[in-house]
């Protein structure tokens, strides 16, 4: 006899709050044990590569951050479109939740993405599409994250956010394909994200860990963040005063 | 999220219409007894457009290569410190208010208000981007391509910004925000926009940035109003 879970019992955040405490150690332990054994293989196991020799070892780190970059982006939008379409209060939360951890990524995709251009392109920065739009990206995070600051109402700033958000995610394609097309009209390809031929098999082991660890951190950082949320949000309630945590501060 | 959707039954069908030409006829005449204030605008957009040249160098080659998108950034900037004046002055006095207390649908009154926006402060910009052309050596055909471009861009600049000034009503800061919100989503327009004249002056044609433009246009037209509504609806809540 399997009862079924009532899944949206979590949808509220009294019962959510000790369901992510439970989860967070999980996705935290898993995210440093994959990380350890994506940075042995991609550092030490890995071979040099003949044309970019050790620099390329980088997109170890680059690659995962920037996919996710682009997917917390995705899923910020799914919870934006929740908290619009349901007016569910947590929803709202998890958007506000994953935005620092996407904005983190996306610089972080950025700046390896800058350091391994210098030694292989010859230069920190090209106006490459992907650069660009990556940069925008950030330009998107950084304007939710703002709006979210400058509202003093969580629910209007719940609101607001996820119509922004919304927004950004219609022009997200319009932005990559404008910045192609963009740079393929004006400078060749001298300079070319596409990578060197095949990629050895261990190189995309490697990788696939790291891309996994990556994504584990993330939700195990957006539920430490919602949870501090749900704190901050619902600290007037009576179930949090009867918190042990908040009892005994 | 009712709230753009509650024009969709068929006797709203008969009110959208009035609510259009109402919108746009107040906020045109409205805009049209502070001409002071949209004169300072144009001007805005003739004194950045001027700058340029006195900060880099005045060679005709040059101009020419940096002038459709150095005009295309002075009317992003110039779009963005006018959209202010698309709901605040009526958030301030409470009229925003009743306006989306009305039985008329609010997205059709918000549609009416970008529009005039767009004739007020939009299409003074495109007039004047030949004259400003030429203070940069483009020639006729880059004028002509130039100035359909705005005529194309503007307004979606004007649909894009209604949405980011409604998000931002009564909120610290909103100048700045504003910026940070709207101006990525410009990126496209900017792009297709000096592209266009781009591939003029190379003599591979501008149809292919002028389509996609138009094709902006309609899909910003289709969607942004609804956006914008929804957006002056959370403001009020």
């Amino acid at each position: 006899m399997l009862a079924t879970p009532n899944w949206f019992k979590y949808s509220s955040p009294t019962a959510f709050y000790p369901l992510a405490e439970k989860m967070i150690p999980w996705f935290a332990g898993l995210a440093g044990l994959l990380a350890a054994v994506g940075l042995y293989v991609g550092l030490l196991v890995a071979p040099t590569d003949f044309q970019q020799g050790d620099a390329y070892r980088i997109i170890f780190i680059h690659v995962p951050a920037a996919w996710m970059s682009m997917f917390l982006y995705l899923a910020m939008a799914c919870w934006s479109a929740m908290a619009l379409g349901f007016n569910t209060r947590l929803s709202g939360m998890m958007a506000q939740a994953i935005a620092p951890t996407g904005a983190l990524m996306t610089f972080i995709a950025l700046w390896t993405g800058a350091f391994w251009g210098r030694p292989t392109w010859g230069t920190y920065w090209a106006w490459d599409a992907r650069m660009t739009s990556e940069l925008i990206l950030l330009f998107l995070y950084l304007g939710v994250i703002a709006l979210r600051n400058a509202i003093d109402d969580p629910r209007r700033a719940d609101r607001a956010c996820a119509l922004l958000t919304l927004t950004g995610i219609v022009n997200i394609p319009i932005i990559y394909f404008s910045v192609y097309w963009w740079n393929t009209l004006h400078q060749g390809s001298s300079i070319s994200l596409t990578k060197a031929p095949a990629m050895a098999a261990v190189m995309l082991a490697g990788m696939l860990i790291m891309s996994l660890a990556a994504w584990f951190y993330s939700i195990a950082a957006s539920l430490a963040r919602v949870r501090a949320i749900i704190l901050e949000r619902e600290c007037n309630t009576v179930w949090v005063a009867e918190l042990p945590e908040v009892r005994n501060a | 999220m009712s709230v753009a959707l509650a024009s969709a039954d068929p006797a709203a069908a008969d009110t959208v219409w009035p609510a259009l030409k109402w919108a746009i006829a107040r906020d045109v005449r409205l805009a049209l007894r502070s001409r002071a204030e949209l004169g300072v605008q144009l001007t805005f957009y003739v004194i950045v457009v001027s700058l340029f040249p006195l900060g880099i160098a005045p060679e005709r080659a040059l101009l020419a290569t940096m002038g459709p998108g150095v005009l295309w950034v002075a009317a992003l900037l110039a779009s963005l410190l006018s959209l202010p004046r698309l709901f605040a002055g009526d958030h301030a006095d409470g009229t925003l208010e009743q306006i989306a207390l009305s039985p008329y649908p609010l997205v059709a009154l918000v549609f009416g208000k970008i529009i005039a926006h767009w004739l007020t402060t939009g299409l003074p910009m495109v007039a004047f981007a030949p004259l400003l052309g030429l203070q940069y050596a483009l020639d006729g055909e880059s004028l002509a391509v130039l100035t359909t471009t705005l005529l194309l861009g503007t307004p979606i600049l004007s649909l894009l910004g209604a949405i980011g000034a409604a998000l931002t009503l009564g909120l610290r800061g909103g100048g700045s925000l504003l910026a940070l919100l709207v101006l990525p989503l410009y990126v496209p327009v900017l792009i297709f926009g000096a592209s266009a004249v781009e591939a003029a002056r190379a003599g591979l044609g501008a149809s292919a940035n002028l389509s996609l433009l138009g094709a902006g246009l309609l899909l910003a037209i289709v969607g942004a109003p609804f956006a914008a509504a929804a957006a002056v609806r959370i403001a009020l809540d």
